[in-house]
């Protein structure tokens, strides 16, 4: 078992509504769906973002379009209006979301894990 | 019934002034019945907008207006494309009047002109409103404004008794698409898969180019033709509320799947219920289907009844805000402009709360405590900008903030350059929901 970065799987955008931010991930491919599924759970996106301190993640499948939504509750420090981050309203967060790495059973196209 | 096709001409307020007019080529070569939208209203443009208002009685809409408009104005009339925006912001009144003054100044005939108000909460009467709602955190002294999210059918109204372009303010995004696909197919209040599947075709088209390939680029992963001249969308909706999104003809960009899916979930929290004005829409079981070039096809869009209730922004004056930031480069920059750092730790932690960034290093993933940088052990980078971010109630505290960062220059580490400060006036946001019978939309022609 490898691990490859959800970056060679899947897309992601963030949008932002007061403190609160919401991360699309979305498969490229019908089959790297489930892996999604069964890897990216709320708990591992809640670990992955611990800096910025969500009080609760929660997670909504969407099979049919090969997505999941994650949302993030109070993750932006107060949000567009409050927040003293550069990037108030964490726009950027969706690409962070996509170098977090998982057990992949296939081979990566790009790099093998140490 | 035939489709109305409705293009978008900004996503935003400051959205690029080129990028409506070959949305309005592409309508009128097509042919069929049309419309153009324009979104200028992000949570806090409003009020922005209402602070200027204060300082300018006359301001108060979109500042871009004539610009927005000037290029397609004309062709709009002549072709008979209704124009929808809520450039009206804090000044609906004042947005119809320069439209007038602009038509007069372009030599076109004069436009009839609607404007949908009611949205304003900022009056006593409306403050006294909202402060029911908030409760007792609501705060007299600093509150600026407020304004309740309106719905579609007052747009769809106006343009049913032949407005050619409708002003207003604060409505919900999808109104400005959803209104003019109402008047178009004659949908009731309670057509809830129809009303929902439009309000997701102007959720795609809310955001400009975010669905037609900007905002989507990543070099290697999604590749965008032409991004430098990134078309604006268009959306056909049938009258069953479903919807197909392409862009406007001889420009850059993508429409695909993977863009539509992208801006489908933008800002979205639970799929199965995106709150509007008019309709709950549910998208966990619709279809994205590519069906030919640049052209996808949004279906299967569910709708349930609308909720009891609007929601209501309400902004409070919230101090202010400064930043400033010196750079360090070359050898032992790191250590340099974390040494600067340490010095306005030193000088000003006390006095105000503030962030430190090292742009270089580590600058946007970790939160306003800093505990991410704290834990970031010290590199070897070559190239580090400092950057201190402060708050006050205080302007006075805020200038402290920036004129100890500019005497970095001379009483801070070696070779620090280009300092840049800023400063601006923060507005602190709360919501609330509103019973809706207690909100009043109004529709009137200038």
């Amino acid at each position: 078992m490898h691990l490859i970065a959800l970056h060679d799987i899947a897309h992601a955008r963030t949008g932002d509504k007061g403190n609160h931010a919401n991360i699309s991930l979305i498969a490229y491919r019908a089959e790297d769906y489930p892996l999604l599924e069964q890897e990216v759970t709320a708990e591992k996106v809640a670990e992955w973002f611990s800096a910025r301190q969500p009080t609760s993640v929660r997670r909504y499948l969407l099979p049919g379009l090969w997505a999941m939504n994650f949302v993030l509750d109070n993750v932006l420090d107060g949000g567009v209006n409050d927040s003293l981050n550069l990037d108030m309203h964490g726009k950027s967060l969706s690409f962070h979301l996509l170098a977090m790495r998982v057990p992949s059973p296939r081979q990566s196209p790009t790099e093998d894990s140490p | 019934m035939s489709s109305i096709a409705i293009g978008c001409g900004a996503g935003f307020s400051g959205d690029r002034l080129d990028a409506a007019l070959p949305v309005v080529r592409t309508l009128i070569a097509r042919g069929g019945p049309g419309a153009l939208m324009f979104e200028n209203l992000a949570e806090r443009t409003l009020a922005h907008q209402q602070l200027a208002r204060r300082n300018r009685p006359e301001s108060g809409y979109e500042p871009l207006l004539e610009g927005e408009l000037t290029p397609v104005l004309g062709l709009c009339m002549e072709h008979g494309i209704p124009i929808v925006g809520n450039f009206g912001a804090a000044n609906p009144q004042g947005a119809a009047q320069a439209i007038l003054a602009l038509a007069r100044a372009l030599g076109l005939p004069r436009p009839r002109i609607a404007i949908v108000s009611g949205d304003d909460l900022s009056s006593p009467m409306g403050r006294d409103l909202v402060r029911e709602h908030i409760g007792h955190t609501f705060d007299d002294e600093h509150f600026v404004c407020a304004n309740a999210y309106l719905g579609a059918f007052e747009i769809a109204q106006a343009l049913r008794q032949g407005a050619q372009v409708v002003v207003t303010g604060r409505v919900a995004d999808p109104a400005l698409t959803l209104g003019p696909a109402i008047a178009h197919h004659g949908w009731g209040p309670t057509d809830w898969d129809a009303l929902a599947g439009a309000t997701m075709a102007g959720h795609l088209l809310e955001c400009g180019a975010q669905v037609t390939g900007g905002y989507f680029a990543d070099p290697g992963r999604k590749e965008v033709p032409g991004l430098d001249n990134v078309g604006f969308p268009i959306a056909d909706i049938e009258a069953d509320g479903g919807c197909t999104i392409s862009k406007a003809d001889h420009t850059g960009g993508l429409v695909d799947c993977r863009t539509v899916k992208e801006q489908l979930l933008y800002e979205v929290h639970d799929p199965s219920r995106y709150i509007t004005p008019d309709v709950v829409a549910d998208i966990t079981r619709c279809r994205v289907d590519q069906v030919g070039p640049d052209r996808v096809r949004l279906s299967g869009v569910r709708g349930h009844p609308r909720t009891a209730t609007l929601k209501v922004l309400a902004y409070f004056d919230g101090g202010w805000l400064g930043e400033a930031e010196i750079s360090y480069a070359g050898a032992h920059a790191e250590a340099r402009a974390r040494l600067a750092m340490d010095v306005m730790r030193k000088r000003l932690g006390h006095q105000l709360p503030l962030r430190f960034d090292l742009v270089g290093c580590m600058s946007i993933l970790g939160d306003d405590r800093g505990r991410l940088l704290q834990a970031l052990p010290a590199g070897q980078a070559q190239d580090v900008r400092l950057r201190v971010a402060g708050r006050h109630v205080s302007q006075e505290m805020v200038d402290l903030l920036i004129r100890e960062v500019t005497a970095l220059w001379t009483g801070g580490p070696a070779g620090g350059g280009g300092v840049r400060v800023a400063k601006r006036q923060r507005l602190s946001q709360m919501d609330c929901l509103v019973p809706r019978e207690q909100i009043v939309a109004r529709l009137e022609f200038l």
